[in-house]
């Protein structure tokens, strides 16, 4: 008989989501799918609004990269005004976004997927979390809360504050950097790296017991996308946007911010809130591509930092067409962006004043496009005379791996679990891969609710024969 | 002619003039009492309604502001029932418009949002109306966004008062009311308006601010004011 298992809610992701597995007669799994199951709805309620408030509003979508959001809506928002951000505001504009990318790859590899990682697949799921990797190895949990803190504080120390500071404007930011809190980031810098590269050490050192994992987590053929910085080099602010294939070979290069529509397109599916965007001149859904670390480091010959262009020697040898290696891949950016925030502190204009251009709306159009954590973000803008905004859209990093991830369950399901024995261990295996994407569901929805995920096997008929819920 | 009259508030002896109202006497003699609509240097007019205070055998609250003091007068500024009014009144005012401060051009430099902090209005057990209301954002440089606005009517009073153009009034009535510009123009077609912002610089939340300010950015310099109404004065 066939059967559906539902893991609901998928559990150590941010927002929430289940996933369904569908199983044949013999017991194999024929299908699955990854469903987000939430809506928000910020595209609607933004119109009427002017767009000043823009950057800070879409910033509420989420709590874990609200800076992301406020760097892409405010890049929209120099558009409109057409005017060109001075040095100094573009510089502190970085670093605050490679804080956020820090803080970020800090929680997603240590909060979220470590514990799979330290403890294993198959630990006892009570243990699988923040408390159970302090118990095993007090030091990599410090590690972790020393990163993330690391990187939010140097977001409060930039914008007055750690979660949503509205200090990135439309025109660049709102007020300069003194030297005093320059030299605090400063010194928090070299523990970070020693940290950072001690963390490395230790993933590369069990990499070899995930082999089963790396050959079935996502593991597929598709474009990666993502944008590139000056002399091929890793970028996450601006820069053209680039589509390679497997082989990491060029597939379109050079593209414009502006024109993202003509390349992307988005499909609905009936099974998910999230919308699933595809390489427009592949159609749907052969235009299956991946955005973030992953593809970011796919994308570019360097990282152009010296450590981190050390340790991408090592990972170039690694299987990158496997979704899994999203944590190596976050690794090395967490290496990367220290590096960068000190480059960028040091630069001489860094406490300019100058730090942020004036105009009255000049555009009834913007985008502004930068990389969150999780990938390429996407904010549109369109506005009346007056400047008040006529209508919005998002596309969210997540959203860009919404297929690939769908496509990802179904491998790892397929991989692992054999209908008549379903052990915890399967199915979290089916939830480890959602994680190595690292998802934002809330904002990639840009919808509102409780947090969490669950999975699902279902018979052909549609029962619900066994349930796995946690949060 | 005006006399000295003696009276209690808060059970302290205070003296003053007998066409000072409570509100002047009790900030005189540095007994806090809440206000929104109240501006020193507009007239006031009574509409906010969180400067009510009790006088003792009289079971009528009466409005600080436009009170008069009168000998014998024992008056009360914070008991509880006050405090409950005071309260309900903040919510009223939250629940009626869509004041949404994470995303407000005022937040943390706003006249509410302080009120309500202080008063310590940490919910609001109101529904929220929801209403549908628009911003007119016609004007150049000033924007007005109707869903900040709790009808205090100080852009009123000062275009009226002290820039003398009364580009401003209020029209409709209960929940229908609202300010408007000239005969309910958009602000950019005034053929009165000066463009001065001194109705943008008095307004105690979001409502009306400068064009181009992201979010809480919008400080409003009210110390103008002063000097035009002391000058006035001197001219007299």
């Amino acid at each position: 008989m066939s059967r559906q298992i539902t893991i609901d809610p998928v559990t150590r992701i941010e927002g929430h989501a289940k996933i369904t597995i569908q199983l044949d007669d013999a017991g194999q799994v024929q299908d699955a799918h990854f469903h987000v199951t939430q809506y928000r709805g910020f595209e609607k309620f933004c119109e009427g609004r002017p767009f000043h408030e823009m950057p800070s509003l879409m910033a509420r979508t989420c709590g874990i990269c609200p800076v992301s959001h406020l760097i892409a809506g405010a890049k929209a928002c120099d558009a409109l005004l057409a005017v060109r951000v001075p040095a100094t505001g573009v510089h502190l504009r970085k670093i605050m976004n490679l804080a956020q990318i820090a803080q970020s790859h800090a929680l997603s590899f240590f909060y979220l997927s470590a514990p799979d990682l330290l403890l294993g697949m198959d630990a006892e799921p009570g243990q699988r979390n923040i408390f159970g990797i302090a118990a095993a190895n007090p030091e990599m949990a410090r590690d972790g809360v020393k990163l993330r803190q690391t990187g939010q504080k140097i977001i409060e120390l930039l914008g007055g504050k750690r979660i949503h500071p509205n200090w990135p404007v439309p025109g660049g930011v709102s007020s300069p950097l003194t030297a005093e809190k320059r030299d605090q980031m400063l010194a928090m810098i070299p523990e970070a790296i020693t940290i950072t590269r001690r963390t490395i050490s230790w993933f590369t050192s069990v990499l070899g017991n995930f082999q089963p994992e790396i050959d079935s987590f996502a593991n597929f053929p598709t474009l990666f996308m993502g944008l590139v910085g000056k002399g091929n080099t890793l970028e996450h602010y601006d820069g053209p946007i680039r589509f390679v294939d497997r082989d990491r070979a060029i597939v379109a290069d050079g593209l414009k911010h502006a024109d993202y529509q003509e390349y992307i397109a988005e499909a609905v599916e009936p099974h998910s809130y999230l919308k699933s965007p595809f390489y427009r001149s592949m159609g749907y859904p052969d235009g299956i591509y991946r955005v973030g670390p992953l593809a970011r480091l796919n994308l570019v010959e360097k990282c152009g930092t010296p450590l981190a262009d050390e340790v991408l020697v090592a990972f170039r040898e690694v299987d990158r067409g496997s979704s899994f290696h999203n944590h190596y891949a976050r690794l090395i950016e967490l290496l990367y962006a220290w590096e960068k925030i000190e480059l960028l502190l040091n630069e001489p204009d860094i406490l300019s004043d100058h730090v942020r251009a004036f105009a009255s709306p000049n555009n009834e159009e913007g985008v502004g496009i930068s990389e969150a954590p999780r990938g390429t973000l996407i904010h549109h803008y369109e506005i009346d005379r007056n400047g008040l905004m006529k209508r919005a859209n998002l596309i969210i990093a997540t959203g860009h791996n919404s297929l690939a991830m769908d496509r990802g369950v179904a491998q790892v399901a397929k991989r692992f679990i054999k209908g008549d024995q379903i052990t915890d261990g399967m199915l979290n295996r089916v939830e480890a891969v959602i994680r190595t994407y690292d998802p934002c569901l809330s904002c990639s929805t840009h919808a509102a609710g409780h947090m969490a995920m669950r999975v699902q096997v279902l018979a052909p008929g549609g029962e619900v024969l066994s349930e796995v819920q946690r949060g | 002619m005006t006399n000295v009259v003696t009276l209690k508030i808060n059970d302290q002896d205070v003296s003053g003039r007998d066409d000072e109202t409570i509100l002047e006497l009790a900030r005189e003699n540095k007994i806090p009492i809440p206000t929104l609509c109240h501006l020193e240097g507009l007239s006031n007019i009574g509409a906010c309604r969180l400067c009510l205070v009790e006088i003792k055998g009289m079971n009528k609250l009466l409005p600080a502001c436009v009170a008069k003091v009168q000998e014998g007068m024992e008056v009360y500024t914070d008991t509880e029932r006050l405090q409950k009014y005071r309260r309900t009144i903040l919510e009223m005012l939250f629940a009626e418009g869509n004041h949404i401060c994470s995303a407000c051009v005022s937040n943390g430099r706003c006249e509410l949002q302080r009120v309500a902090q202080k008063l310590g209005m940490d919910h609001v057990r109101l529904e929220y109306r929801y209403d549908n209301r628009t911003v007119d954002a016609s004007h150049e440089r000033f924007a007005l966004d109707y869903n900040r606005c709790i009808l205090c009517t100080r852009c009123v009073r000062v275009c009226d008062e002290i820039e003398g153009a009364h580009t401003w009034d209020v029209m409709g009535r209960g929940v229908e009311s609202r300010v408007i510009t000239d005969m309910h123009q958009p602000w950019g077609e005034s053929e009165t308006c000066t463009s001065c912002s001194k109705c943008v610089q008095v307004c105690p939340t979001g409502a009306l601010f400068e064009k181009g300010k992201a979010v809480s950015e919008m400080t409003k310099r009210k110390g103008f004011l002063a000097y035009l109404t002391s000058m006035r004065e001197g001219l007299k």
